[in-house]
């Protein structure tokens, strides 16, 4: 079921009339999910993920703008009719409900044509917790699980009733470091043995890239990036999409360009053709750099972390944003750790110019 | 353990406390068992210097009393209707006024406002509602003027006046405004309590069963309930030991006769009981009535206790 958003708007009133400054907590949102799709709508917190996913769902009315699941318009539709599963970020199982009982209880609410004979149901449960792996936990009650386990029985409790969406709310955010990298992937086991489109939201880059099929980067209730993980790592639409994506983050510089020279601080560090001289922000990936002795960035060296299969050089600029450049070589360049300074070579295809005013992408031709 | 040379300092200062507890409520409760098993035990008679055997026919004397089983009666009938009643009224209220944006805190008041009027007042102002005016010992020819509000309803409704309290009224229609009564001022107590636990219910759970489409009656007895179970059995368990306590409402609308003029005594309970043995100086015959209460409370309780661990979700 392929989900499509048409200049979905939600705008919260103020609560104090008189400041009258009301929350555009989702502007003009315009995509259209595909059919069977992973996709991670991520954004730090106050970005407009979650209201965009509880308007999905139908627990919220958006103030304007359409959904469409397939070709039927549910905009107006009721959450109950929708057929939606939602996994909320604190799972909200039943806890005086047993496991079996949790994942029974939206079976036992349909009615009329729809109603099921006991033994469907259960069969249906024990399919849904067997898909997710927690069959042998039926008879327990929620508060007798580890986070992780609720976590399943929630995923179970939404898919039993056969959704045509699913969508999840911050699902990884309860679980601890190990549990978070096991589960991320048994939802993406879920999502593509059932095939269901699904929507879930985070505020963790590297939970959101590993997953998805596509990413939406949201801010400020604005879309500012959608696309495939790893299309929207190497080509950022703007500086804010390039700072939020990747660990280490991106190193910025200051930097100019003039005559189709870029210069960071005195280096003259890259050519880049077809860009008007002005001041620009340096973004540079820290994969982007290569040891080099004739290098044309100078960095002051402070620190060296060996990580086995690489090596993260921290050094200081002073055109740089950050407090720290972090650049990541392969272990096998041999770095004089006592050194004073360090040069960098640069991968063009690494580095990203941004206007100093709108933060927007300036694209140039390598070379 | 906290530093152990402080700890004097923290006797110190229950002490107030402890020694008013041991003064008014352990020596009493002491004294109580004490007198209860002193045969014929009298304040007056030991203060002049008599000596009580020890025995138990205080209590023998008790059972056999013309108006035990009768207070024991009415106890227990107004205890079996005003519970149940007034929890399922105040649930209902609870969850209405809940569910409600609009003048819910205007309505929190006037609910809570019989809490913290005097209860004999609402006695009376009950008593006057189901009041009939007008001569009961006057000739047959006389005609009986119905002032109560209860009775100018139904007459406003073609009914005949039911004569509730006054001389010559049924033991029925006694119980019923006796339940009216104490339901009408056992809710605002519950309500209360009840509506904080509401509030204090995930809202998620809400919205996880909208989601999956739950009716709003499965909402209500599969989520609701459960979830509201402990304040429930709180108040279910505090309504029976109320209840078995009752007998400031019999005279907040029967004044000291316990009853109709014409059957003085027909609705005493079970601390009526208690009362009357000790305004005859009967301390004895008193303490054992007050035991046997304690150990029909203890025992409600305990199965109140019991059947709220199968059912009470912590």
């Amino acid at each position: 079921m392929k989900i499509v958003l048409e200049n979905l708007t939600k705008i919260f009133p103020s609560r104090d009339k008189k400041a009258g400054n009301e929350v555009v907590a989702v502007s003009d949102f315009n995509f259209t999910i595909p059919d069977g799709k992973l996709i991670g709508l991520l954004g730090p917190s106050g970005c407009g993920k979650s209201t965009t996913l509880y308007m999905i769902s139908g627990l919220q009315k958006p103030t304007s703008g359409r959904i469409y699941f397939g070709d039927d318009d549910v905009t107006e539709l009721s959450t109950e009719n929708r057929g939606i599963g939602l996994v909320f970020q604190n799972y909200a199982l039943y806890p005086h409900m047993t496991v079996k009982q949790n994942i029974l209880f939206p079976l036992q609410n349909l009615k009329g044509k729809d109603k099921l004979s006991k033994e469907t149901m259960l069969e249906r449960a024990h399919e849904a917790a067997r898909l997710v792996q927690i069959e042998e936990l039926m008879e327990r009650k929620p508060s007798e699980l580890s986070g992780g386990q609720q976590q399943r029985v929630a995923i179970a409790r939404a898919l039993v009733k056969m959704p045509r969406v699913l969508l999840l709310d911050e699902p990884l955010s309860n679980l601890d470091a190990r549990l978070r990298l096991q589960t991320r992937e048994e939802i993406r086991r879920i999502q593509k043995e059932t095939g269901i489109t699904t929507v879930f939201v985070t505020h963790d880059q590297e939970e959101a890239m590993s997953i998805s099929d596509m990413i939406v980067v949201m801010k400020l209730g604005v879309v500012q990036q959608i696309g495939k993980p790893q299309e929207v790592y190497d080509s950022p639409a703007n500086l804010f999409v390039a700072k939020f994506l990747g660990t280490p983050p991106i190193n910025v510089f200051e930097g100019e360009v003039a005559d189709g020279k870029l210069y960071i601080g005195e280096d003259h560090v890259m050519n880049v053709k077809k860009v008007p001289d002005q001041k620009v922000y340096v973004g540079i990936r820290p994969e982007g750099f290569t040891l080099d002795k004739k290098g044309a960035l100078h960095c002051k060296l402070s620190n060296v972390e060996v990580m086995g299969r690489d090596v993260s050089v921290v050094s200081t600029n002073e055109a740089s944003l950050n407090p720290v450049v972090r650049s990541i070589i392969d272990a096998d360049n041999k770095l004089d750790a006592t050194a004073e300074t360090v040069r960098y070579s640069l991968k063009p295809h690494k580095v990203f110019l941004f206007n100093k005013e709108t933060g927007e992408r300036i694209h140039f031709e390598v070379k | 353990m906290v530093e152990s040379k402080h700890q004097w300092k923290a006797w110190l200062y229950l002490a107030p406390a402890i020694a008013l507890l041991l003064v008014f409520t352990v020596w009493p409760i002491i004294n109580t068992v004490r007198m209860a098993f002193l045969e014929n035990y009298s304040g007056l008679k030991a203060a002049g210097g008599a000596v009580f055997e020890f025995g138990i026919g205080n209590f023998e004397k008790v059972i056999k009393y013309r108006r035990f089983v009768s207070c024991l009666k009415n106890t227990v009938l107004l205890c079996l209707w005003t519970v149940p009643i007034s929890t399922l009224l105040a649930l209902l209220i609870a969850v209405a006024l809940n569910s409600i944006k609009f003048l819910q805190k205007a309505l929190q008041t006037v609910f809570f406002l019989p809490y913290v009027t005097n209860s004999i007042a609402i006695g009376m102002v009950f008593a006057a509602m189901f009041n009939i005016v007008g001569s009961f010992y006057g000739t047959e020819n006389e005609i009986i003027v119905t002032a109560g509000i209860i009775n100018n309803v139904i007459q406003f409704f073609g009914g005949e006046p039911i004569n509730w309290i006054n001389y010559g009224s049924t033991y029925e229609a006694n119980m019923f405004v006796m339940i009216v009564y104490i339901v009408w001022n056992a809710l605002p107590f519950k309500i209360l309590v009840l509506l904080g636990g509401l509030q204090s219910i995930n809202k998620q759970y809400y919205e996880a069963a909208k989601v999956d489409g739950t009716p709003r009656r499965r909402i209500f007895t599969r989520i609701t309930v459960p979830l509201l179970s402990p304040m429930l059995a709180y108040v279910i368990i505090t309504g029976f030991i109320g209840g078995f306590k009752e007998y400031t409402s019999i005279v907040g609308i029967f004044g000291e006769t316990m009853g109709p003029p014409d059957s003085a005594g027909r609705l005493n309970t079970m601390v009526g009981f208690i009362y009357d043995a000790l305004s005859t100086n009967s301390q004895g015959r008193a303490s054992a009535a007050a035991l046997i209460l304690f150990a029909i409370i203890l025992v409600v309780t305990m199965i109140n206790l019991q059947v709220s661990k199968k059912r009470v979700h912590y």
